[in-house]
């Protein structure tokens, strides 16, 4: 085997970065977009991506349904699965505190985790990749073009949410929402209804993630917790409640994860990301691009 | 909430005292002894939990992570070095409570769950440094070999004996946190949990008393985690992840975090729950878990001690 230079090693540590980082921006997204209308941080983020990926797998490469219908079967129920969370373990909940509501997401995502390996059992689930797996070379470095349709998918979803929460008129709303739920309702808006749009759309981009992800590394059922820490990494490092600085946050803690397993340790692959989080949270808890006058307001 | 009755805590040491010759009477629950060791090593952690949960209004989702901190710790210094198994257990409290400080003095000033995040994070690194650092922590195969404890040349070989060192130090901790809630601090700490605007105003310095709740409810875990260890003779990273951290949570929820007695039946509940009843339910165990969590938060969210004011309440109706 010829020996890779130094050069296109490192290109092949950033594309790879770059896509996990993608996948970490939609997680991060999700939390956002949940967070910003509820305060809540939504520790069962990472199980949509774990459903997306596992029921997309059953649809598709088990049952033989074509990828496009599949893909929008498995949005429309992993969606389900959100609305349905909100319904039955948000909602009811009589006192909601912070504290109470973190530990019912914790709750809902043992849960969601215990039925997926009901279901599908502990074994890796595969997905053909989109366009093969012929491997393209740029400059040395070796790409599955799976992975460019995940920085692909990041990008249609990052235009996709931008359109949606400048342009319409649900979505400011939802922004309204966020940024004050009394004068929202006050002008009429079903605060309630925003809440439960919100987890909707989380568990939509999720599932999305899940989907694009599990041709490169597989899915099984308890992948989602893992997931979920790293997305809130990402959150963190961008700044909470900020959408610009989930995809910044998101894509840095993929590089940073990649070249960190790539040049230190593939051991610690799993604990880079969080160390990034500690250092953040100590010493500068309001994120890269995240308002500190903002984070005083907010309970969470 | 204040005044902790002392008819309770009598009876409940009582049933702690006979417990193991009932055991030995009863073949049905021959193997409780056993089991009941683990409540009460639990009972350590969930104390100390409770009052960070219950009275600081803070949550850690990494007090496995101490736990571990407490156990590799007398492991590793009683099988390499020789040392005094107490004196590990020192020093593992002492290990435990100087992370517990690293990490809780930047996060707990900030208002809000910090604490939840950095714990979360914190819980899951030390997880893959006990597996990953091999040659100090044996990796996923763990450590063995972990020396019995001997109490006054005694050794403490059997369930029985270990079972009353662990209750002696769980009844010891116990009543010294009631002292603790008794005291100025624990009235500092329901402030806080009741306004933490009001209680700032009031001079009270709320991070630092959240930072005191933190350090003692991560000494708590450690010591559990060293007892654990020495009762095991054997340790490995599995122990202590991040599931265990949630069952913990479970444990404190189930039994109601607002009272000292919450942690104890939580602990009791969850761990005979683990051992001896959900093997029936087999794969479906942990949907079982995740729908206790739900339900005592939906429905009773003062967990079980809630219960009595709760009837009352219909009864006035």
């Amino acid at each position: 085997m010829e020996k890779i230079s130094l050069a296109s090693q490192l290109l092949q540590y950033l594309i790879t970065g770059l896509t996990v980082g993608s996948i970490y921006a939609m997680v991060a997204l999700g939390f956002n977009i949940i967070y910003n209308v509820t305060e809540i941080i939504n520790l069962a983020q990472g199980e949509f991506v774990m459903l997306g990926g596992l029921i997309m797998s059953s649809l598709h490469a088990s049952l033989g349904a074509p990828i496009l219908p599949a893909f929008i079967l498995t949005v429309v129920l992993v969606t389900l699965v959100g609305a349905l969370l909100d319904r039955l373990a948000i909602q009811p909940i009589r006192r909601p505190s912070v504290l109470t509501l973190i530990i019912a997401t914790i709750a809902a995502s043992i849960i969601i985790k215990g039925f997926a390996m009901l279901g599908w059992g502990k074994n890796p689930y595969d997905l053909p990749a989109f366009s093969g797996r012929e491997p393209i070379h740029i400059l040395g470095a070796i790409i599955q073009p799976q992975y460019l349709w995940v920085i692909g998918f990041l990008v249609v979803v990052v235009i996709v949410m931008t359109l949606f929460f400048e342009k319409s008129i649900t979505g400011k709303a939802m922004r309204a929402c966020a940024d004050n739920p009394n004068a929202a309702s006050l002008v009429g808006i079903n605060v309630k209804r925003m809440v439960l749009l919100s987890f909707s759309l989380s568990a939509a981009i999720g599932a999305v993630a899940g989907i694009i992800v599990t041709p490169i590394s597989l899915m099984t059922y308890d992948r989602g917790a893992m997931l979920a820490v790293k997305g809130f990494g990402a959150v963190v490092l961008g700044g909470l409640g900020s959408f610009p600085g989930a995809i910044l946050g998101g894509i840095i803690l993929g590089s940073i994860e990649s070249f960190g397993s790539g040049l230190i340790s593939s051991g610690y692959k799993d604990a880079f990301a969080l160390i990034v989080l500690l250092a953040v949270l100590f010493f500068k808890p309001s994120g890269l691009l995240g308002n500190i006058e903002v984070s005083k307001i907010k309970r969470f | 909430m204040l005044q902790i009755r002392k008819l309770p805590v009598a009876v409940f040491a009582l049933f702690i005292v006979i417990f193991p010759w009932a055991a030995y009477l009863i073949p049905a629950i021959k193997n409780y002894t056993g089991i009941m060791v683990f409540v009460g090593v639990y009972c350590l952690i969930t104390i100390g939990l409770s009052l960070l949960m219950g009275y600081a209004g803070q949550i850690s989702l990494g007090q496995a992570s101490f736990y571990g901190i407490g156990a590799y710790t007398t492991a590793l210094l009683t099988t390499r070095f020789g040392v005094d198994p107490w004196i590990c257990m020192l020093i593992g409290m002492a290990a435990a409570a100087g992370v517990a400080f690293l990490l809780g003095a930047p996060s707990l000033k900030l208002r809000g769950h910090y604490l939840a995040m950095a714990t979360l994070a914190f819980g899951v690194i030390v997880f893959i440094v006990f597996n990953e650092e091999t040659g100090v922590t044996g990796g996923p195969d763990g450590l063995a070999g972990i020396p019995g404890l001997r109490l006054f040349g005694f050794k403490l070989n059997s369930a029985e004996k270990y079972y009353y060192l662990v209750w002696t130090i769980v009844i010891g901790v116990f009543l010294f946190t009631i002292n603790l809630i008794q005291s100025g601090a624990g009235r500092a700490l329901r402030a806080i949990h009741a306004s933490e605007a009001a209680s700032n105003a009031m001079g009270v310095d709320v991070s630092r008393y959240k930072i005191i709740v933190f350090i003692y409810s991560a000494i708590l875990a450690s010591l559990a985690g060293s007892l654990y260890a020495h009762y095991m003779n054997f340790i490995n990273p599995s122990t202590f992840d991040l599931s265990f951290s949630i069952k913990l949570l479970i444990m404190i929820a189930l039994g109601g975090m607002h009272e000292i007695w919450g942690a104890v039946i939580g602990a009791f509940l969850i761990t005979f729950l683990s051992f001896e009843w959900l093997h029936y339910f087999k794969d479906f165990e942990i949907v079982i878990y995740g729908l206790i969590l739900l339900l005592v938060t939906i429905f009773l969210p003062d967990g079980l001690v809630g219960v009595p004011n709760i009837l009352r309440g219909w009864g006035r109706r």
